[in-house]
């Protein structure tokens, strides 16, 4: 039942994560999930994909440093407590989580220093969510 | 230690005051056959007991009693910090182990540090010639001098030390940092004369005043600053925010530290103790003399040291020498302020770097790939060194956690080795710059201060 992980360093550069998912969508390889860690001048970025050879194998070609591990995948409820009560049971059975993310999205929501005009930038270009369409969800 | 006796200072107008006018305004002809003599005096110390210098001397057919002139300095042999560090820790010492009553070493070293011994004479020789440092800016018996060099094996602390006390002055060894105790202390004792690294001067006249203390609040006048390249501009600077004369020292442990060279109050180029030393200009690639005026690599030859005699030592300071008289009477030639090195050591803080002594940390560390950088700045007044490795799949482990620990740890086997903190950078494969040939290792985005 375990799940593989890609993990990729990443500088703080603009542009860089974009060019991690470029290489996968190029190869045809499906995002199904990720999560990223920032401190002051490094990230990093982990993904859950379609096929983590083939993404490994690429993008340690095109010069990324990559690590694979183990990580557990649980099915959440779609309703209020839903989270709640697997996350008990993940207590209960002593297990600490270092570290947890969300996975199988179709709506991603991230941060930038200057929010306004990157939604002005953004407007034409992708469907952005209102704070409603969000809580509607 | 020798009274001061004020019959020793002759008062001059310009230049500050001469500790031994005698030796200082000595006209050129007889300082020149002073050197020639005391070169004589040291191949012949140098010959009889040092054996390196024995084979040296030997292997080019040389004999002490060859030199007869200026010119024939040319045909002597260089010595070099590699030299020092091969007959590490008393190897060229000239004199027994129980006639050395001191020695210091140089900062900042891995593997062996190189060292430097004084006999009793060397000591007195060495006080007087600070005596001068000081007088020529114009501080007197009944002075008081807060010495804010680092006391210990560098020579800074207690070469300022012995010579202020053999001037007369009351000296204050509050030796480095603890900026708030240092401003407290000059202004409750009423220090006159300061002697600290140039930046720290500037970083103290800058806490001053943050503090609301004005220069002319501080009764402090002149502040003698070495152990760091800097400029005419941050001498404006310091000199503004401490209300002082600011004057630039210059020494090195080898040839037994400050003392070997200083300016006067004219502030036109550091005056070289020349009947101590002989000073010479070469080209670094050729080793050839260099025309008075042009830009070299200094390179000295003790003439007094009783210790440590060294023959043409090569200082990798690169400046220009003249023998154009001063205003103030002095005879010596004067070294213009060094405008940089023929090899890649770095001043950091004082602390002499070697990036080589960086890549042997790094490369000591087998997860580390063979690509690194080394980037030096100032944020402030204080130099900072990044060091920018790139991040390989051995190092690489799944949290930020792992990655803050090696970087930790990396900082940590460079501190133990330099005793300077540096921050180690985590960079992407194949991002540090490749160059063909001799890579890059060294950025140094300081501007001059």
């Amino acid at each position: 039942m375990k799940v593989t992980q890609l993990t990729v360093f990443l500088e703080n550069r603009s542009g860089r994560l974009a060019e991690v998912a470029d290489l996968l969508g190029t190869a045809g390889i499906n995002i199904r999930g990720f999560s990223t860690t920032e401190a002051a001048e490094y990230g990093i970025v982990r993904l859950i994909v379609t096929e983590p050879d083939t993404a490994r194998t690429l993008l340690h070609d095109a010069g990324f440093t990559t690590h694979f591990s183990q990580v557990i995948c649980v099915r959440v409820p779609d309703e209020p407590g839903g989270l709640a009560r697997v996350l008990d049971q993940v207590a209960e059975a002593g297990a600490s989580i270092d570290y947890m993310y969300s996975i199988s999205f179709q709506n991603i929501c991230f941060a930038v220093r200057d929010i306004d005009r990157a939604i002005e930038l953004l407007a034409d270009k992708v469907t952005l969510l209102t704070d409603a369409e969000v809580r509607a969800l | 230690m020798t009274a001061p006796s004020p019959e020793r200072l002759a008062a001059d107008n310009v230049g500050g005051l001469m500790w031994e006018p005698a030796a200082e305004s000595l006209p050129t002809p007889q300082l020149g056959e002073l050197q020639i003599e005391r070169l004589r005096a040291m191949l012949e110390n140098a010959y009889a007991h040092v054996p390196f210098y024995r084979k040296k001397l030997d292997g080019a057919g040389l004999k002490p009693g060859d030199v007869g002139c200026h010119g024939d300095l040319a045909e002597l042999p260089f010595t070099t910090k590699i030299d020092l560090r091969d007959h590490y820790p008393f190897g060229m010492f000239a004199r027994p182990r129980d006639q050395i009553v001191r020695v210091h070493a140089s900062s900042g070293t891995t593997g062996n540090p190189t060292t430097v011994g004084y006999t009793r004479a060397d000591i007195d020789t060495w006080g007087d010639l600070i005596a001068r440092t000081l007088a020529a800016g114009g501080v007197r018996p009944g002075d008081l001098l807060q010495n804010a060099y680092g006391y210990g094996l560098f020579t800074g602390g207690l070469g300022l030390h012995f010579g202020a006390e053999r001037l007369g002055c009351t000296v204050v060894p509050i030796s480095g940092g603890n900026t708030e105790r240092q401003l407290k202390i000059m202004r409750d004792f009423g220090a006159t004369a300061l002697a600290c690294t140039p930046s720290y001067a500037m970083y103290l006249g800058d806490a001053a005043r943050d503090r609301g203390l004005r220069p002319e609040d501080l009764p402090i006048r002149v502040g003698f600053h070495g152990a760091e390249p800097w400029t005419n501009e941050l001498r404006l600077q310091i000199e503004a925010g401490l209300g002082i004369d600011a004057l630039d020292i210059y020494g090195l442990s080898e040839m037994g530290g400050p003392g070997v060279a200083f300016e006067c109050l004219c502030k036109a180029g550091m005056h070289v103790s020349e009947d101590h030393y002989m000073a010479e200009i070469i080209d670094p690639e050729t080793l050839r003399p260099l025309p008075e005026g042009e830009v070299g690599e200094l390179v000295f030859t003790t003439l007094s040291r009783e210790a440590q005699p060294l023959i043409r030592y090569r200082t990798r300071d690169l400046c220009s020498l003249t023998s154009e008289p001063c205003e103030c009477g002095r005879t010596s030639a004067r070294m213009s302020k060094p405008i940089g090195r023929s090899d890649d050591m770095l001043i950091i803080r004082g602390v002499n770097v070697f990036p080589s002594q960086i890549e042997e940390v790094l490369m000591s560390i087998p997860e580390i790939e063979p690509h690194y950088q080394i980037v030096v700045d100032r944020k402030g007044y204080l130099d900072v060194i990044e060091v920018w490795v790139e991040v390989g799949e051995d190092i690489f482990a799944e949290t930020m956690g792992d990655l803050e620990r090696f970087q930790r740890r990396v900082q940590a086997q460079i501190y133990n080795v330099l005793n300077i903190q540096v921050a180690v950078k985590l960079k992407e494969p194949k991002t540090i710059q490749r160059s063909e040939g001799k890579a890059v290792r060294v950025i140094d985005r300081r501007k001059a201060l």
